[in-house]
């Protein structure tokens, strides 16, 4: 079985692309579009990787990345946060709550792509250290 | 220099006005030149005798030598130089004004000076204008909720359009799935970016949406000079169309103005009122024990009537628990500043620190000459509507001028106040919280 991503994002017909594009390239692709469940959702699945949206119903991708990272279990699992928001300080904040990796929207699919394959990879071999 | 002391330029300028030498006038009114030229540069007091002998020989009235220019000219200056002075252009060396000579400008060049009020007034409007589209870009909720919406559809479009565009091997459905895709997402994009540029025309097009939806309901009461003769019959006033208000916010705020009055007006009918007044006084106390009604809303009812000359005219400030002014209308001499903090000495803020204990001061502004006023305040809590609602207190300030009151104060009576720090030349004030521009300047001449 492929590696797994979580996309938590609630604009259909992104999931519906980015679906695409991972799918074609081998994973297997679960969403969840609900920002007050999200966490559990995460703890339920327990992704290779996490495609996280900023702006969620409900709560925002900056809290629920925080609530991860306080969490044994995910505190070092690959987060991709995308974001309409590109200013400064939203990179500063993501940083702060500690995301792996942060992209503007619109984003290209090949350098989304690049991302999640490059994060799953560095979370493989963090994984070999440890082991 | 003190305003005060500017009697004597004033001759000096008299005199030379009608070509006269300082020693003829000397002479002529039986003093030696060299006192004449000590009172000319306002190193001597002047007064009685010899000023009217002075003003007879000069061919005017001796009150315009002993009184500066206009009251609300002088307070315009002195609020120019302020505000001039807290924000000098960037990088270049700002002269700082001669505001102890602020007088004799607005007396030798009337227009200039209202022109500098002016500008004065209109900078503030435009700051003010420049913040609030600060406030919008930065906070606007519609306008982040647009933006979003415009760039999360863009992003659909692009990764919907990349894909198709390396589409390979995507069968047919896929293909199919994507154009429709693309269909809904350019008619989103499309309706998002016709909303954003619509609302930000209305945004460019419309001063009022810029300024506070209070200032906007303060300027729509004072063109009506702060009376509104519909509430006597019990009706309501236009609150939109011409002549109203613009923007939804302030016909909100105005709409709850009007409501109290209205029911204040039929509470307390003119003609009692007046009677009242005319037996009383304009005394809130009376007015609110006859009609059976609270201090606050006595207050407000009695600066609700129209002018008249049977009775003084009536300032009145409102502020809510945090100091804030909520209501301002003004008086000759006594003007609430617009922006920022008045003096905190006001009767007002004495009362909001003992709610519900009324406070009656003869208060005096720092003018030239003094002017005195009667202030009545208190501070009342808002009827709460639930148990453990948090405390919401607003207090009241009826002002009027004491020169048309009949009433004796002795000066150890008299509570020295201002507008506002900045602004403000009383040296010693135990309330002053930061320093006056007044004295700087003085300083530093």
């Amino acid at each position: 079985m492929g590696k797994r991503v979580l996309l938590i994002e609630d604009e259909p017909n992104i999931i519906e692309a980015i679906r695409f594009i991972l799918s074609r390239d081998g994973w297997t692709v679960e969403t969840h579009a609900d920002g007050a469940t999200a966490v559990a959702a995460v703890d339920r699945k327990c992704p290779d990787v996490i495609i996280l949206d900023v702006m969620l119903p409900n709560k925002s991708g900056f809290e629920i990345l925080r609530e991860l990272r306080a969490m044994p279990d995910h505190a070092s699992r690959p987060v991709l946060m995308l974001t309409a928001r590109g200013q400064q300080k939203d990179r500063d904040m993501a940083e702060a709550v500690g995301v792996s990796h942060f992209m503007t929207k619109p984003f290209s699919n090949t350098e989304m792509l690049d991302v999640v394959r490059r994060l799953a990879a560095d979370a493989s071999g963090q994984d070999d250290g440890h082991g | 220099m003190p305003r005060s002391a500017l009697t004597g330029t004033r001759i000096r300028e008299r005199r030379l006005l009608k070509g006269m030498k300082q020693a003829d006038l000397a002479r002529t009114v039986g003093i030696s030149p060299a006192y004449l030229n000590l009172i000319e540069h306002n190193r001597r007091k002047i007064g009685g005798k010899l000023l009217i002998d002075l003003a007879r020989e000069l061919g005017v009235e001796p009150a315009a030598l002993t009184e500066g220019a206009e009251l609300p000219l002088m307070e315009g200056l002195q609020e120019a130089a302020s505000t001039g002075a807290l924000r000098p252009s960037e990088g270049k060396q700002v002269q700082p004004p001669e505001l102890q000579r602020a007088e004799e400008f607005a007396g030798r060049f009337p227009g200039w000076a209202a022109l500098v009020v002016a500008q004065r007034e209109r900078i503030t409007a435009l700051e003010r204008r420049v913040e609030a589209l600060n406030d919008r870009l930065a906070h606007d909720p519609f306008l982040s909720d647009s933006l979003h919406e415009v760039l999360s559809t863009v992003t659909a479009i692009r990764s919907t359009a990349g894909i198709l565009n390396n589409a390979g091997e995507i069968d047919r459905d896929w293909q199919a799935r994507f154009h429709r895709n693309l269909y809904e997402d350019s008619q989103r994009l499309a309706d998002g970016s016709q909303a954003l540029v619509s609302y930000l025309d209305t945004v460019g097009k419309s001063e009022d949406t810029l300024a506070s939806p209070l200032e906007e309901v303060e300027a729509w009461l004072a063109s009506r000079d702060f009376v509104l003769p519909e509430l006597e019959q019990g009706k309501m006033p236009e609150l939109s169309g011409e002549g109203g208000l613009r923007t939804a916010a302030a016909r909100s705020l105005a709409r709850k103005w009007v409501l109290r009055a209205r029911a204040e007006a039929e509470k307390m009918p003119q003609t009692m009122v007046e009677a009242i007044v005319a037996r009383h006084g304009p005394d809130p106390s009376a007015l609110a024990q006859a009609m059976g009604v609270d201090l606050s809303a006595a207050m407000r009812r009695l600066a609700s009537l129209p002018a008249s000359e049977t009775r003084p005219p009536m300032g009145l400030a409102i502020c809510d628990g945090s100091g804030a002014l909520t209501h301002r209308k003004p008086l000759d001499g006594f003007a609430p500043p617009r922006f920022g903090a008045a003096c905190p000495l006001w009767p007002l803020y004495q009362a909001l620190l003992r709610p519900l204990v009324p406070v009656r001061r003869v208060v005096e502004q720092y003018s030239q000459p003094p002017r005195r006023y009667l202030a009545y305040a208190i501070a009342q809590p808002q009827r709460p509507d639930r148990f453990d609602a948090p405390e919401v207190v607003e207090a009241t300030m009826l002002f009027m001028p004491l020169d048309q009151l009949d009433l004796e104060v002795r000066d150890e009576e008299v509570q020295g106040i201002g507008t506002s720090c900045r602004v403000c030349a009383r040296i010693e004030c135990p309330a002053r919280r930061e320093p006056s521009m007044v004295l700087e300047i003085a300083e530093e001449g």
